[in-house]
């Protein structure tokens, strides 16, 4: 059985984040993460991020995952534990994870979930082929170990997700076809739309995919897109096709809230924060008593709150497990106000909306 | 196919391994997943479905949605898209569910 005051589940920008926090607090922590590589999302992330200098602005992902691992890489507190899967959570507080292939339990005193979200899928005939990616996976095909997915691709979605992967795969020598959006405006901020639109890619908003073929051997050959009409129904004989040996598919991402579930955790469902998501107090605390949520298992956001919000549980965790720091409510305070920051403005309308609906207050 | 000049990324390649797929020789890097060496070798189905048998490739890559489950070393559903490739690793496609032994 492994004793700990704090278990970390997911070591991308939130858990870090969180485990930087509580670690600075005093807290014994153990950080678990399924992958064998740390950092989650950032270490595929080859732009440059937006927001203010305290979310590392003007740095490209994968340094900011350097950043993070460097500095917990100084405290004697904190473990960080690759190859070590989360199976599940027992009501006497005891949790089970498969670590480097062993089964192991631990018991902690408060557990931070910062589990991350999944791309969705979307439903057309002959989604399953293989070429045909989520956006997310072709940049770890080319932007985490370098190998090049296809030679020409359609990206559906001008959400940023979108837009950047759109780029980042003209960079590694990837012909990008075309951008499709089914709704009539652009998603992302526009200044990634201008750059592809410099590049001569079109964008085509009120389109969407009809159907993907391809052979059983080598997978998808074509797409075939059409218009959508205002009911977002495809207007036929609108139908054009293209050849193609990759279509990727950005329309967003659904929290991983599995383990959330398991717990008891009070959940709700908000359709612009990607799906099922937590109530939570407005620091991080779930409905389950020393149990807090970090980054998108909360509700799909940008890897610049990710991190904020990453923060904001360590430090509520560390207060909760009785360690304190001089200037703590003035840390909490920060978090909100940079979250606040964060969401601010019309693109951040929607996650304004959904944290409306889950913020609540307990006891 | 591997990227050799990319405008942003030093992409450095660890030691070269080699594994079998399906009894072919692959050549890989030790720190490159499964899934990125057969994709780099241009194999891109990885797995069947378990009722009509269509191919299914890599979507997420992130070690969640099973699309690429093999048989690893005699081990039935092994996520390839998160499993490092070793010297002499025995990789084969999975038909069906997979067998415990």
């Amino acid at each position: 059985m492994i004793n700990i005051d704090l278990l970390v589940v997911g070591a991308g920008p939130a858990g870090l984040s969180a485990a930087i926090k509580a670690g600075n607090a005093g807290a014994s922590v153990l950080v678990l993460e399924r992958s064998h590589q740390l950092g989650g999302q950032l270490v595929k992330q080859t732009h440059m991020f937006f927001g203010s200098e305290k979310q590392y602005a003007t740095h490209r992902g994968f340094e900011i995952s350097d950043i993070l691992l460097a500095e917990l890489d100084k405290m004697e507190n904190v473990t960080i534990q690759p190859h070590a899967t989360v199976l599940a959570a027992y009501d006497d507080g005891i949790w089970t994870a498969e670590i480097e292939g062993q089964y192991q339990k631990i018991k902690p005193s408060a557990v931070v979930v910062a589990t991350g979200a999944s791309e969705k899928s979307l439903l057309f005939p002959g989604n399953d082929l293989p070429g045909i990616y989520g956006a997310g996976a072709v940049q770890t095909l080319m932007n985490q170990y370098g190998v090049k997915p296809a030679n020409r691709v359609v990206m559906l979605g001008a959400g940023n997700i979108g837009l950047i992967v759109s780029y980042q795969l003209m960079q590694a020598g990837v012909e990008v076809i075309a951008v499709v959006e089914g709704s009539p405006t652009i998603g992302g901020y526009l200044v990634h739309a201008s750059k592809l639109r410099r590049m001569g890619v079109p964008i085509f908003t009120s389109h969407t995919i009809k159907n993907a073929k391809g052979a059983n051997t080598n997978g998808l050959e074509s797409v075939t897109l059409w218009k959508l009409d205002e009911n977002w129904q495809g207007i036929s004989g609108s139908e054009f096709t293209y050849h193609v040996d990759a279509l990727c598919i950005a329309v967003g991402l659904s929290p991983l809230s599995e383990l959330l579930w398991q717990i008891g955790c009070k959940m709700t469902f908000s359709a612009p924060m990607g799906g099922y998501i937590p109530y939570r107090d407005k620091y991080m605390r779930t409905s389950q008593k020393g149990i807090y949520i970090a980054g998108d298992v909360g509700g799909v956001e940008e890897a610049s709150s990710a991190m904020v919000s990453g923060q904001l549980a360590g430090i509520s965790a560390a207060e909760y497990l009785g360690f304190e720091m001089p200037n703590m409510a003035a840390m909490k305070q920060d978090c909100l106000n940079q979250l606040a920051s964060l969401r601010q403005g019309p693109k951040g309308a929607h996650i304004r909306a959904g944290i409306r609906q889950a913020e609540v207050s307990f006891e | 196919m591997r990227i050799s000049e990319h405008p942003i990324l030093d992409l450095k390649r660890s030691s070269p391994v080699k594994f079998t797929f399906d009894g072919t020789e692959i050549s890989a890097f030790d720190n490159e997943t499964i899934a990125v060496a057969l994709h780099a070798a241009g194999i891109r189905t990885l797995s069947h479905s378990v009722n009509k048998h269509r191919p299914r490739g890599l979507y997420c890559a992130i070690g969640n949605c099973s699309s690429c489950v093999m048989i690893v070393d005699g081990e039935a559903n092994v996520k390839t898209c998160i499993t490092l490739v070793q010297d002499g690793m025995v990789v084969e496609s999975q038909k069906g569910k997979g067998n415990l032994q």
